[in-house]
């Protein structure tokens, strides 16, 4: 009877995601690559914080940014986020292990869909994790070094609106950063490729934006960028400067998600695995 | 009885070769059509980032103002010559001057050089009005500037604002003298001495006992020179913007004013009068009041403002400096990163496939083996980082020429190393990411610590704004050092500016970054040895 059962009824999401999960967890690689992300991310966080002194703002509003300043920590680990997210896909793809998922599941965008949900799923709750710590460190140091009242700066708290929207963006960017990631591995099978193609994607923009001369091309650079206009999400001073609105910036980056997934779904869907 | 002999061949016994195991390593990188996808790759976006930054170079307002025929290149800051040595300079200074026929000498005592700066959190171009030190003005006395409208052969006796007394000839050349600052009270008495094609400068704190600063030899000085009394003032560097994006003071410019008497000549000086004025004819400055002289009472006072010296590139605002070349050359983290994926996968694809058994069963000795690869792979990458850096600076430059943005120029030997420098630096990074993928033998981990060592401190050092300190340290220590070797304008001791990797000036010398980068290839390469050959396959 089970086994007619079985037959009849081929792997659902709620299964998809069950194995899927089992074998995130199962390998021995993820809990410290996760436990990395975040610590690489309180201790650079933490590291810009202590390196950096403030003067008093002057007249004309403060220039710097206690909130981007205390989540820098998120650059550095989203790296980690990437490797997580590119080795959750290609890993299959180097074992072999792949044929034996699509053969259990032979629902190509279900396995995908359920890659990205169990992926998407532990970055979110340690991005959480880290970027609370962050906030929390900043607290806690920044106004040792000038951030202070006194210089016009307020103390950093979530109960104000950009902060909260700084924090909570910073941990949706972790989550689409590795959306970006398995998008691409998935297209490329290959980990080596893919965590070039994704490394060289997030840092081209920023490098090609500094040194073109064209205000044109540079403000158009500026806002398709993945990484600067997601990481816009954590300016919370001159925000009429930034190319794009934080969450538009935000947005751009899920787009850039989004493209990667849908690529990478219908290569998985056609392609001999 | 006969005796069996075991068979033996006759083919000579060769395979062991290093030549053998490099033409196998060759022929395996050439096969698998990826790793040559990569590299082509590689040399197409290191070119093509280049033509784009060209293509992008000026905007639309930047190419008006040169269409019209603007002369000081509307974007470009002031107008460049080149020196005796080839190397752009500035050349505008107050210069009080009489023609001076064949060989004699001048002498002269310094007793005062002020300086005005520009007001504290001043627009771009506010007249400096505020008392403050410019560490190096420089007032003194020149011989050899024959033709005021192109730049010569010259050397000068000068006192500095904080610099102490320097002799300096064409441009490049600076030798200290008496060191301390000017005043009234510890006067400095300058002394030039021309002799065919040789110049003698001395100084002296009491105009008794002289001291020989330097000699140099000035080729092809003409007969007939000009000589006298200079004033000059350059502007104040831009500094820093931190990471928190706070531009911390602007530059501006600056005048100085310098108080000369006890002035003596020797030799012929046929025109018997002073002749003063901006050697670039800036009558604009004259008329604001910052330049002129005066002579009362055997004292004269020069005010100035301008240099001459070495130019760098133009750092009017932060962030916007003058391109120089090595902006074309900005595709090359791209590059590298497409080389590290196929040097890494030349390396972990072996492993993949257990080919490397197959491999070191055919040549057991282990450490020719990475020899042989590290060859074959090294030689690729530096070819491709030769066609990408040569296609990206020779496009770039026509591109932008045509375009009519301005570069800063710079000498040919300049713009060859720092071509041949990225291959270089392309060929020994991925040397070192097949050490390090022998080391780790995992694709993303390669791929990931090659982007940490070189990528990433290049990219927090020259693109985003870490403090200089730390950008210096990363651009130092880590393999990136060996970006250097992009550096387009040397670092001039005798030129203040704001010198950090973001300004395209790096801490170590082109070929000294270069070698840090070897450093760190060698050592993970004697790592990547002892590890093949001591683990199991």
């Amino acid at each position: 009877m089970s086994l007619a059962n079985a037959w009849q009824s081929p792997a659902g999401l709620p299964d998809a995601l069950h194995a899927e999960w089992t074998k995130l967890r199962t390998l021995p690689g993820t809990g410290w690559l996760l436990l990395t992300a975040a610590a690489l991310t309180i201790a650079v966080s933490a590291a810009l914080d202590a390196a950096t002194t403030a003067a008093a703002c002057p007249p004309g509003g403060c220039q710097s940014d206690p909130v981007k300043l205390s989540l820098t920590g998120v650059q550095a680990g989203q790296a980690i986020v990437v490797i997580i997210a590119v080795l959750a896909v290609s890993g299959e793809y180097s074992t072999g292990m792949i044929r034996v998922t699509l053969t259990a599941m032979p629902r190509r965008l279900t396995v995908l869909a359920a890659k990205a949900a169990v992926v998407a799923g532990p970055v979110l709750a340690v991005g959480a994790v880290a970027v609370l710590a962050s906030v929390l460190a900043g607290r806690l140091i920044l106004p040792g070094h000038g951030f202070t009242q006194a210089h016009g700066y307020a103390s950093l708290s979530l109960g104000s609106g950009p902060m909260l929207r700084a924090a909570c963006g910073s941990v949706l960017y972790l989550a689409l950063i590795a959306l970006l990631s398995l998008g691409i591995a998935t297209a490329v099978r290959e980990s080596a490729v893919a965590i070039g193609l994704v490394l060289g994607l997030l840092y081209l923009f920023p490098i090609v934006t500094d040194v073109v001369g064209n205000q044109h091309w540079q403000r158009h650079l500026e806002q398709v960028a993945p990484m600067t206009t997601g990481l816009s999400i954590q300016a919370t001073v001159s925000l009429s400067d930034l190319p794009l609105t934080p969450w538009q910036g935000l947005g751009v980056l899920a787009a850039w998600a989004a493209g990667a997934l849908i690529v990478g779904a219908l290569v998985l869907r056609f392609r001999d695995a | 009885m006969t005796t069996m002999t075991p068979y033996r061949s006759t083919a000579r016994n060769t395979r062991d070769g290093f030549g053998q195991l490099l033409h196998a390593e060759w022929t395996k990188f050439r096969t698998v059509r990826g790793w040559v996808i990569g590299m082509i790759i590689a040399v197409l976006v290191t070119a093509g980032i280049g033509i784009f930054v060209a293509a992008g170079g000026a905007s639309p307002s930047c190419q008006a103002v040169n269409a019209t025929g603007g002369q000081s290149g509307g974007c470009g800051g002031p107008t460049l010559t080149l020196g005796p040595g080839g190397e752009p300079v500035t050349d505008n200074f107050y210069f009080v001057r009489q023609p001076l026929a064949g060989n004699g000498s001048i002498t002269v005592r310094v007793t005062s050089l002020t300086s005005l700066l520009p007001p504290a959190r001043s627009e771009l171009g506010t007249p400096p009005s505020r008392p403050g030190t410019v560490p190096w003005s420089k007032a003194g006395i020149i011989i050899g500037a024959t033709s005021l409208s192109s730049p010569s052969a010259y050397a000068a006796m000068l006192v500095t604002g904080g610099n102490g007394v320097r002799m300096q000839w064409n441009y490049t050349g600076d030798t200290p003298g008496l060191p301390g600052a000017v005043s009234a009270a510890s006067p400095r008495w300058l002394r030039l001495t021309r002799d065919g094609d040789t110049i003698t400068g001395a100084d002296s704190a009491d105009g008794v006992h002289w001291t020989v600063v330097g000699v140099v030899r000035l080729a092809g000085l003409a007969s007939t020179v000009q000589a006298g009394l200079f004033t000059a003032s350059p502007t104040t560097p831009v500094s820093a913007v931190n990471i928190a994006g706070v531009t911390q003071g602007g530059g501006g410019e600056t005048a100085s004013t310098a108080l000369f008497d006890r002035l003596s000549r020797t030799g012929a000086w046929p025109a018997g009068r002073w002749t003063g004025g901006y050697t670039e004819g800036d009558n604009a400055a004259e008329a604001q009041g910052i330049g002129g002289y005066r002579q009362a009472a055997g004292r004269i006072t020069v005010t100035g403002q301008g240099d001459l010296a070495p130019a760098i590139p133009d750092q009017g605002q932060p962030g916007s400096s003058q391109p120089t070349i090595a902006i074309y050359l900005i595709g090359t983290f791209v590059g590298l990163i497409a080389v590290a994926v196929v040097a890494t996968m030349f390396m972990t694809g072996e492993y993949r496939r257990g080919l490397i058994r197959t491999t070191l069963a055919a040549s057991p000795r282990r450490d020719r083996v990475l020899a042989a690869k590290a060859l074959v792979v090294g030689a690729v990458a530096f070819a491709a980082g030769l066609l990408g850096a040569a296609g990206a600076v020779i496009v770039g430059t026509h591109l932008a020429d045509s375009r009519g943005s301005q570069v800063f120029p710079e000498p040919w030997p300049t713009e060859l190393r720092m071509i041949v420098g990225t291959a270089a630096l392309v060929a020994v990074v991925a040397v070192l990411t097949l050490a390090v993928a022998t080391i780790v033998r995992r694709s993303v981990a390669a791929v990931t610590i090659i982007f940490a060592a070189i990528v990433l401190p290049f990219f927090l050092s020259a693109v985003a704004t870490l403090p200089v300190g730390v950008a210096d340290w990363l651009m130092r220590v880590t393999p990136a050092a060996a970006f250097a070797l992009q550096q387009a304008t040397p670092q001039y001791p005798q030129v203040q500016a704001y010198y950090a990797p973001v300004a395209g000036f790096y801490p170590l010398a082109p070929w000294v970054g270069f070698a840090v980068l070897c450093a760190w290839a060698a050592l993970a390469l004697l790592a990547a040895a002892y590890l093949l050959r001591r683990r199991d396959a």
